[in-house]
């Protein structure tokens, strides 16, 4: 309960603060009670993985970027009415799907399991590689694409 | 209720003792420094310069506090508040030493046996990246933020290198929890001997995410005044500092732990001592090979001098990576072959 409340107020600090580095340490702090979520439910490798994957590579870079721009508020770029009221819009409609998604599985939630080991590395390793080796080696080839696909930009920038 | 008193006294007895080891391994360094340059060194607070950590204790705290006027206030102080506590929470999962029975009941010398303890210490050395990006972002001078940057792009660098030479470790022992790696080695089965290459790359990583010459260019001197602590000082700085020596003590346990043996020792079995006296001395081994390490990271400081920017990056990416995969690629041929399932 109080880590679901402190996960909703950095989300909300997200948005709602002034500073752009600031949004994005609030995001962090989001990851981090998203991962407190994890471990209640017994999924410690997802923890450590989403901690070190989302927490500690990605935002890193995103702080990055963002102190080398190095924005304020005299620099931010005014967009004009037309921009926010049609990116409300957008944000509305995917609000609405992301509702009705969760409320049309909302009554057939899978009882949480009772078993203490079921999120642990070896399950999850048996689950990936056995069950749904298919999907996961798929997923595998499309981060391979897009690899390849960020180096060829980065070259072509070079010649 | 036991059980938490027990915790909570091994984790005050291993919070005080890496405090400890890292006040007086500044104390070390500059003895050791002293020695490799022919000079004396530290000599003149208490016998042999042996209170020179606590005067710089006080020095640090007496120091007055600025906090620059275009800083961000509450970044400013969360920065080496980050960088203190990501250092203090690695040794948590480090086996310090086999079981100690008292009173008939069985306690192991550490504070948290986690299934995960590796990727565990992975997250937290992550984490650890901000304490350094966060201060150099906040002070708003561009020497302070050219130095996060560089600190931050080299950690998450060799953070990758670092993540690859362990997967290979991991084949081997099949296992992510640290005790039981460190059980598999018993007596003299170190995993240093069946994994050379691994532990290279490992040491070497870890020369990088502790910010040690010859990888100290987030702190280097002659261009950037003082990297991303330029604007810091009193206990701030101080903090930073610190951080750098309980990372080394930390980073030196975890090699010591994962390649040489931990608390393990040759003829182990043959001394004919009682189990408790077997522990304690095996944690003494256990800080005499972290002690060690501590050594190492000091002579290679002293007698190397730091890269270039790009040559870091080059020895990062282009060397250490290929390498760390081309070790996987053996072992994970090796462990196949000797379980017979290669070419079936």
């Amino acid at each position: 309960m109080v880590l679901a409340t402190l996960s909703v107020f950095s989300a909300l600090m997200v948005v709602l603060s002034k500073k752009p580095v600031h949004s994005v340490l609030y995001l962090i702090f989001c990851f981090f009670t998203i991962g407190g979520h994890y471990l209640l439910l017994n999924a410690q490798f997802l923890f450590a993985v989403h901690i070190i994957v989302y927490a500690g590579a990605i935002m890193v870079l995103f702080l990055f970027s963002l102190m080398f721009i190095n924005m304020n508020k005299e620099s931010e770029p005014h967009k004009s009415n037309l921009l926010k009221v049609a990116a409300t819009l957008v944000a509305g409609c995917l609000l609405l799907v992301l509702v009705s998604t969760v409320t049309d599985t909302g009554g057939s939630l899978p009882a949480p399991s009772s078993e203490s080991q079921i999120g642990t590395v070896s399950n999850l390793g048996k689950a990936l590689y056995g069950d749904y080796v298919l999907p996961f080696e798929i997923t595998s080839i499309l981060l391979l694409a897009a690899m390849v696909g960020a180096v060829m930009l980065g070259k072509k920038n070079i010649e | 209720m036991e059980f938490i008193i027990v915790k909570f006294v091994l984790v005050l007895i291993v919070f005080l003792v890496s405090l400890g080891i890292a006040a007086y391994s500044t104390y070390a360094e500059r003895k050791i420094a002293a020695f490799l340059q022919d000079r004396v060194g530290p000599d003149r607070a208490g016998p042999f310069g042996l209170l020179q950590p606590i005067a710089d204790g006080v020095k640090m705290f007496m120091k007055e506090e600025i906090i620059p006027t275009n800083a961000d206030k509450g970044l400013f102080i969360l920065g080496p508040s980050i960088m203190m506590m990501t250092a203090c929470m690695t040794g948590v999962v480090i086996p310090w030493g086999d079981t100690l029975f008292i009173n008939g009941t069985e306690y192991a010398v550490q504070i948290t046996d986690v299934n995960i303890g590796i990727l565990y210490i992975f997250g937290v050395v992550s984490i650890g990246v901000y304490g350094i990006m966060i201060g150099g972002w906040a002070s708003n001078n561009k020497y302070s933020l050219m130095g996060a940057i560089r600190a931050s792009s080299q950690m998450i660098s060799y953070e990758l290198a670092m993540g690859l030479s362990i997967i290979a470790l991991i084949m081997t022992t099949g296992t992510l929890s640290i005790r039981e790696i460190v059980e598999q080695q018993q007596g003299f089965h170190w995993n240093v001997f069946i994994q050379p290459l691994g532990f290279l790359l490992f040491i070497i990583c870890a020369f990088a995410e502790c910010n040690r010459t010859p990888f100290d260019l987030p702190e280097c001197e002659t261009e950037l005044v003082g990297g991303y602590h330029t604007e810091y000082s009193s206990m701030k700085l101080g903090f930073y500092l610190f951080a750098e020596y309980i990372n080394m003590f930390i980073s030196s346990a975890i090699i010591a732990s994962l390649y040489f043996g931990g608390y393990n020792f040759p003829f182990i079995d043959q001394l004919g001592l009682s189990h408790n006296m077997l522990t304690l001395l095996g944690t003494l081994i256990f800080f005499g090979k972290i002690f060690f390490f501590i050594f190492f990271f000091m002579w290679v400081r002293w007698t190397i001098p730091r890269f270039r920017y790009d040559q870091l990056m080059h020895l990062g990416w282009r060397i250490m990576i290929p390498l760390a995969l081309v070790n996987i690629l053996l072992t994970a041929g090796v462990v196949l072959w000797k379980n017979g399932q290669l070419f079936n």
